[in-house]
């Protein structure tokens, strides 16, 4: 047993990529959008990932946590994040500059199946940081809007000022291929001109939905999912054509520390994204 | 499969000619009379006569912390320092088949390479073990072992019937082929398998583990979970002993003094109370009884869907462990319908309110 010891693991999965801080900027008080690229360009350029998937972020004296992207694969060579500010990793994240260095891991997760949602009408219903996951296919849809029939968006947040992405939003309303609605639970600031009222408001607004042909996708508040669900239902939209997508504490991203099974499923490798009827079977979801 | 025999006075010796500057690994008696894994120089602390350490073998690969890598502001280099050729002797079959249980784990979809690195550095020399009240081994099918490991010394009084079970088992025997018999007589071969036979007769405890996927699934919601989570101290040591727990915690700690961290793993516990917490407050899994479903869902159910035989070993470490008596065993026995009554007169009286 005299050989030499020299570990050369060919690849390490758990090692972070550097990348920098391109552009970051408050989206509300304690929500910030970070803009973020790997500082070695062929792998920027290469990252390939699907909406729906998340990626470990690391911070120099804090630790590493999980963030959906939210940016859209079909703009390679970025990687955007909306962040709220929660824990210690996203406390250390929010006093970063432009140019500063964070690491980079993944992409991690299923992600929403892109191929069996194209041809279908697509009901994006979010609220409060569930923006963050779902602005990544709201935008991949807009990207390839040939791929799909209606587009509907459904947005709400608490007051107008904790609308993430409020104007990119209002923005996009305004296009003639996408039927947008916004709503807030209250407006303080007596300037609101869409609507105001929960999520579920909106749904009255919907005319003429073919729920055969309609992929609905939530992503909110673990509050708004019953609630959202039972509009879809009363849609009569297929259970299994009822995407979302779930939050769970994650160390690895790759199906080896466990934080995030839900009883045997860990999320990190066959979630974040599941439909109704694949977490009907789950017993202990939201 | 080639088997040779070794005249136990010349185990010594033969542990000697294989260990060059590996670290050997062995069981120890410490001074309360419990046994425990650990790098030895002087063979005469190896202690055989065991049933089962305190902490199963993989902390010898996987240690309680270490450092997975080093962060600096634009650089992550990894670190396999902890990483040496090890020896692990005297291993049971049930530890070494919890081994095989975390190679498929540590191999499922992703490597991981702190295990699998550590692995192909390790040579495993199994020993041959006799159960007690608390050894489910035999109802886990993991009480005889047929791979896995380098060579497996079965006790047979004075000498050892050595199995050898891999192309590195049979180099190291040509380490000292001096010390070792070829021929195995008849009267061996009778004394081996009539010590397998009275073995087999000397387990006690039968758990049906065959059932268990689905009792776990229709007693999901049965008022048991209810009492065990009243009495579960959530202390998190049926994790730490078990062979087959996995979950780390991964930890950020800057250089005193130098511009980088190290990133530390560590092992963690599903039944500590902050284990499914997340960033802004939210936990969910608050309640024991949640977390103790989740435990026993891994045990007992999920991997028998994922790998086709329980996470359980049967080595009988929780039951030796556990301060309340929630463990494989009577969870098991109550899950199937046998809810032993000492275990619960002691629940009611002691533990609960």
């Amino acid at each position: 047993m005299n050989t030499e010891n020299k570990i050369t693991a060919q690849s390490n999965p758990f090692l972070p990529e550097p990348a920098r801080i391109v552009r970051t900027y408050p989206l509300t008080d304690d929500v910030h959008f970070f803009q973020v690229r790997i500082a070695d360009m062929e792998k920027a350029l290469s990252f390939r990932y699907e909406i729906g998937q998340f990626a470990m972020i690391s911070v120099l004296g804090a630790g590493e946590a999980p963030f959906s992207i939210s940016s859209t694969p079909s703009r390679p060579g970025l990687l955007e994040f909306c962040i709220r500010r929660a824990g210690a990793v996203t406390s250390k994240l929010f006093q970063l500059k432009e140019n500063d260095f964070v690491g980079i891991r993944g992409p991690y997760g299923n992600g929403f199946p892109v191929e069996k949602m194209q041809g279908k009408d697509i009901l994006i219903v979010m609220g409060g940081l569930g923006a963050a996951p779902l602005r990544s296919v709201l935008l991949y849809c807009l990207d390839n809007r040939d791929l799909f029939g209606r587009i509907i968006l459904l947005h709400g947040a608490k007051r107008p000022a904790e609308m993430l992405f409020r104007d990119e939003l209002l923005d996009i309303k305004k296009r003639d291929d996408l039927e947008g609605y916004l709503t807030v639970d209250g407006d303080d600031t007596g300037q609101w001109t869409e609507n105001v009222g929960v999520v579920t408001t909106l749904f009255p607004k919907l005319e003429n939905i073919n729920p055969e042909n309609t992929v609905g996708v939530v992503c909110g508040p673990p509050v708004m999912y019953k609630f959202v669900l039972q509009e879809f239902l009363k849609l009569d939209i297929p259970k299994d054509q009822i995407l979302m997508t779930l939050e769970r504490r994650m160390k690895c991203g790759v199906g080896k520390c466990g934080h995030c099974a839900i009883d045997y499923i860990y999320t990190c490798l066959e979630g974040p994204v599941f439909s109704y009827w694949d977490v009907t079977h789950m017993r202990e979801l939201i | 499969m080639k088997i040779v025999k070794l005249k136990k006075d010349n185990l010594f010796p033969f542990l000697e000619a294989i260990k060059g500057d590996a670290e050997l690994w062995a069981p120890v008696k410490k001074d309360d009379a419990k046994h425990t894994f650990q790098p030895v120089d002087d063979f005469s602390q190896i202690d055989l006569d065991y049933t089962r350490t305190i902490l199963p073998p993989r902390k010898i690969l996987l240690p309680a912390k270490f450092n997975m890598y080093q962060a600096s502001k634009s650089e992550f280099t990894s670190d396999f320092s902890h990483i040496s050729k090890k020896i692990i002797f005297g291993i049971h079959p049930c530890d070494i088949h919890a081994f095989l249980t975390m190679d498929k784990f540590y191999s499922y979809e992703i490597e991981d390479p702190y295990w699998l690195e550590a692995r192909k550095n390790l040579v495993l020399l199994g020993h041959s073990c006799w159960p007690d009240e608390n050894c489910m081994c035999k109802s886990t099918n993991t009480h005889v072992v047929e791979e896995g490991y380098d060579l497996f010394f079965t006790d047979l009084e004075d000498t050892y019937v050595v199995w050898i079970g891999s192309s590195r088992g049979d180099d190291l025997i040509r380490e000292k082929p001096e010390l070792f018999e070829e021929d195995l007589t008849d009267t061996d071969i009778q004394k081996f398998i009539q010590r397998r036979e009275n073995r087999d007769k000397a387990f006690t405890t039968e758990i049906n583990f065959a059932a268990m996927p689905d009792l776990m699934e229709l007693k999901y919601n049965d008022a048991l979970w209810e009492k065990l989570g009243d009495a579960c101290l959530a202390c998190g040591s049926c994790t730490n002993v078990c062979p087959t727990c996995n979950c780390y915690n991964v930890e950020d700690r800057p250089v005193l003094g130098k511009d980088f961290s190290n990133i530390q793993r560590c092992w963690d516990a599903c039944t500590l109370e902050n284990y499914s917490g997340v960033a802004g407050g939210e936990n969910f899994r608050e309640k024991r009884a949640d977390r103790l479903k989740l435990w026993y869902t891994h045990k007992l159910q999920s991997y028998i869907s994922k790998y086709g035989k329980p996470a359980c070993v049967g080595c009988g470490r929780c039951v030796a462990t556990c301060p309340v008596d929630i463990n494989v065993k009577t969870v098991a026995q109550s899950l199937d319908g046998n809810e032993v009554d000492s275990f619960w007169d002691r629940l009611s009286k002691e533990v609960t309110k």
